[in-house]
């Protein structure tokens, strides 16, 4: 009986493996997710792309599932317990100065990175993918206007700007991720005004031209599509510098202020202890590193999958 | 202007850039098509014969003289009501459709242009029209030959129902096998559909099998305007219009 | 006529998620001194035969082959370091567009005088001297002033006979040449082809010329393989190819429009499955064969 649920299951799955791979699909549908299977399986076949992934997911699932992970309260503090050794009175990671727990800690830090990621993730791309593609395609003034303005942005190194513009905003993640979003859409832009050069005077576009479409809908139907892979695989490599200028921040006071558990202000506060007590520094740089190195591996797999040049 | 006049140049000269820059491509180009009749414009690259498609279009700006189709002169901006009468087909069919959209995508985006009702149904019969199933309606291009590449986008040209067609080097990039496919494909169609044809070509023996008349063009300037059997006769004037048939047989 | 080189049992694949795709599938052929056609049209597998010649078969693809042999030397046995020397000394290609075959930011003398140095332990003077000499031969009028202007100087027809200067001037065995006059004018595709002619003549090479125009390789070559699907479907002499009985090959040849014989609608070529799998025809050099 078993056995032969498992066949059906086996038949079942086998079924829709060939419906995903099909050459005629026949609806609109099934074009759609037959793409995203075909970029999915050359995804899997990378291993190192692979483990980003999986890293990826567990961080998801720890910020996810933080209260019940989590031995201890974050904010909880017992100065008696402070700098215990990991293992020792039943902190796994060891315990700060101030006696918190730092496994718990770390865990409940995840939230926050995600957070400022994600804001960046969304907001810095569309912002250099609009001004981009808008320079790129319609050229002349604006374009000319719209660069001078994006060298401008790029002239500065990235952390002094975002210092500047934590300063100015006051202190706190929301600002803090403002002022790495205004920092970091530049080099968007620049990459998506080159791609809309390439492309704007493709043959596909000069047809959709005689077929009367306007300017704005070449560029937001015709043209992001093709930016997008290549910004999406841009900001994936980029994530690990974008937490790392959140922790900088963090770590320079003008990020997440305490108690909050963010990993570059936990480092910060580390600072002091390094000598005698290297544990309270080296877990959120552990976990600095190993999110930063997981991205990095995702975007070198996005880019064997989505790069559009890689292909025939 | 008679009425069955279907595009007429008189005196067109297209140029790119300004000042310094100024490269003539086109100088004073002049000739006449008629309602259903098939012209072909025959050089070398760089003569300029693509670019004359580019001003018809309104893809190339830069031009002066008249330029008429259907009887009505033409300024420096196209309606979206032009792109009803003239549609083209490009040259290479790997670079004139857009990866990322299927052949159901590219259909149905210039009918939403045109506020097109009845959307299904003209998809498909258009795409019976070209040869293609309804099979095909929902592949990507990189799921398409060469041969059924350019079926779609002669697709997209004519689900408009424009009386005008021009063709840019239709079949250089594709085998003989299916060169002999799509040029049927292209006879059969302007006889359904009572199509004017300009066709860019560096083949003579494809302009010669479709068209009845045509024009020569070297640097810039039509040579020469003469009927296809002249040219088969070759009872030519031009001496560039002899040396181009010398070098094609 | 004694063969210079002689391929037995070729076959190039490329494993895909779908199964391995043999785009070459068990030929075999010889080339003596003499202008050897292959035509097909794409995906028949002509272009990358040429290539395989000089095991220029890029990973994932697979090349496998009884022998390929260069007067009897097996190219298959050779180091990859051996194999550099063949390339461009013993055996030279030429692609379609000299554009991407030339340095775009190298001078055009210098590319083909370090091409030249590569191969011979000539003096740069000499190197000099034999590049000007070669440009001459492919119809240059002015070589000075060519080895000083970069690759973009150069119109389609002169950057093709610059290629054709710098892949003869080692003084191959055996050219390949893989659609050099498609990308050019008719006018100029006919300078070309002579200027190659005579040289490969002159000097006694052995020519491949890969293209997918039957009534160039009719006019332009001694002998002519028909490739289709992988497989050599016909072998004739190319004066003969319009005789060829082939139903591929006839299907090809009346396909095409005529200036001379106009036609109302042209032959559509219907493909039959069996000409893929039948076996190939060898396309060896019979020893009577009287060209």
């Amino acid at each position: 009986m078993t056995h032969n649920s498992e066949t059906a299951q086996n038949q079942h799955n086998q079924s829709l493996h060939s419906w995903l791979l099909s050459e005629t699909p026949t609806s609109r549908r099934q074009a759609k997710l037959s793409v995203i299977y075909h970029s999915w399986l050359a995804f899997k076949s990378n291993p190192m792309a692979m483990a980003g992934l999986v890293i990826l997911v567990l961080l998801l699932i720890c910020a996810a599932f933080a209260p019940f992970l989590t031995t201890h309260d974050p904010f909880e503090q017992d100065l008696a317990l402070g700098l215990s050794a990991p293992g020792e009175n039943g902190f796994w990671l060891g315990s700060d100065n101030l006696g918190r727990d730092i496994y718990s800690r770390l865990i409940y830090g995840s939230r926050i990175t995600l957070y400022i990621v994600t804001l960046v993730a969304v907001m810095a791309p569309i912002a250099g993918l609009f001004i981009g593609t808008l320079a790129g395609y319609l050229g002349g003034w604006l374009d000319f206007v719209l660069m001078r303005i994006t060298d401008i942005f790029l002239a500065f190194p990235r952390l002094i700007l975002a210092l500047a513009f934590v300063s100015v905003l006051g202190a706190g993640i929301e600002n803090a991720v403002l002022a790495i979003v205004l920092t970091a859409w530049p080099p968007y832009a620049r990459i998506a005004r080159a791609e809309t050069l390439t492309i704007r005077n493709a043959d596909f576009i000069s047809a959709v031209k005689l077929q009367g479409a306007g300017p704005l809908r070449i560029i937001v139907r015709h043209i992001w599509p093709l930016c997008i892979s290549s910004l999406v695989i841009r900001v994936t490599l980029d994530m690990a510098g974008i937490i790392l200028t959140a922790a900088g921040l963090g770590f320079l006071g003008l990020g997440a202020q305490p108690p909050s558990p963010e990993w570059g202000a936990m480092i910060s506060a580390g600072r002091k202890f390094i000598l005698y007590h290297w544990w309270v520094a080296t877990m959120p740089g552990l976990a600095i590193f190993v999110v930063s190195l997981a991205f990095n591996l995702l975007g070198d797999g996005l880019r064997d999958v989505l790069d559009p040049k890689g292909k025939s | 202007m008679s009425n069955n006049s279907g595009i007429t140049l008189k005196d067109v000269s297209i140029w790119f850039g300004e000042g310094e820059d100024r490269v003539d491509a086109v100088i004073h180009a002049s000739f006449d098509i008629k309602k259903g009749d098939a012209f072909g414009l025959v050089g070398e690259s760089g003569s300029g014969k693509s670019t004359i498609l580019k001003a018809i279009t309104g893809l190339a700006q830069n031009w002066s003289g008249s330029i008429s189709v259907m009887g009505q002169d033409l300024g420096q901006q196209r309606s979206l009501e032009f792109y009803k009468t003239v549609q083209m087909v490009f040259q290479d069919p790997y670079a004139s459709l857009h990866p990322r959209h299927t052949v159901d995508h590219v259909l149905s985006e210039t009918l939403s242009l045109h506020n097109a009702d009845n959307v299904d149904h003209r998809i498909v019969s258009v795409l019976d029209d070209v040869g293609l199933g309804n099979t095909f309606r929902f592949r990507y291009p990189h799921q398409l030959s060469g041969g059924q590449r350019q079926r779609v986008a002669i697709a997209r040209a004519l689900i408009l129902e424009p009386a005008i067609l021009l063709l840019d080097e239709p079949t250089s990039a594709l085998d003989v096998s299916v060169q002999a496919e799509i040029l049927n494909l292209l006879t059969d169609l302007r006889e359904e559909h009572n199509l004017t044809y300009l066709m860019v070509s560096h083949d003579l023996a494809v302009v010669g099998h479709m068209c009845s008349s045509l024009a020569v063009m070297n640097l810039g300037e039509i040579v020469e305007v003469l009927s296809i059997e002249s040219m088969r006769t070759m009872t030519v004037e031009h001496p560039y219009t002899r040396q181009l048939l010398e070098a094609s047989v | 006529m004694e063969p210079i080189l002689e391929v037995e049992n070729l076959e190039i694949s490329f494993p895909t998620r779908a199964g391995v795709f043999e785009a070459v599938r068990d030929i075999s052929f010889s080339l003596g001194r003499e202008r050897l056609g292959i035509v097909g049209e794409s995906g028949s597998g002509k272009s990358l035969t040429g290539r395989s010649i000089l095991r220029l078969i890029k990973p994932p693809g697979i090349l496998s082959a009884t022998k390929i042999a260069l007067h009897g030397e097996n190219l298959l046995d050779f180091t990859e370091k051996q194999m550099r020397n063949v390339r461009g000394h013993r055996i030279s290609m030429v692609m379609q567009d000299p554009k991407f075959s030339l340095n775009p930011v190298m001078t055009i003398g210098s590319q083909i005088i370090e091409a030249y140095r590569l191969h011979s332990k000539a003096s740069k003077k000499q190197a000099l001297k034999a590049t000007l000499e070669m440009l001459d031969a492919v119809m240059i009028r002015d070589p000075e002033r060519v080895i000083r202007a970069y690759p973009h100087e150069m119109s389609g027809g002169m950057g093709q006979r610059i290629m054709i200067a710098m892949m003869l001037i080692p003084r191959p065995e055996i050219l390949i040449a893989d659609e050099p006059t498609s990308a050019l004018d008719v006018t100029v595709q006919k300078e070309v082809l002579e200027i190659m002619d005579k040289l490969v003549h002159e000097r006694g090479m052995g020519l491949i010329f890969i293209s997918h125009d039957l009534n160039l390789v009719s006019s332009f070559c001694d002998r002519v393989l028909i490739m289709y699907g992988g497989r050599i479907v016909e072998t004739c002499r190319a004066d003969r190819l319009y005789e060829a009985k082939h139903p591929y090959t006839r299907g090809l040849l009346n396909s095409m429009p005529h200036l001379d014989n106009p036609k109302t609608r042209l032959e559509v070529l219907k493909r039959d499955d069996d000409w893929a799998n039948q076996p190939s025809v060898s396309g060896a050099l019979l020893m009577d064969d009287t060209l």
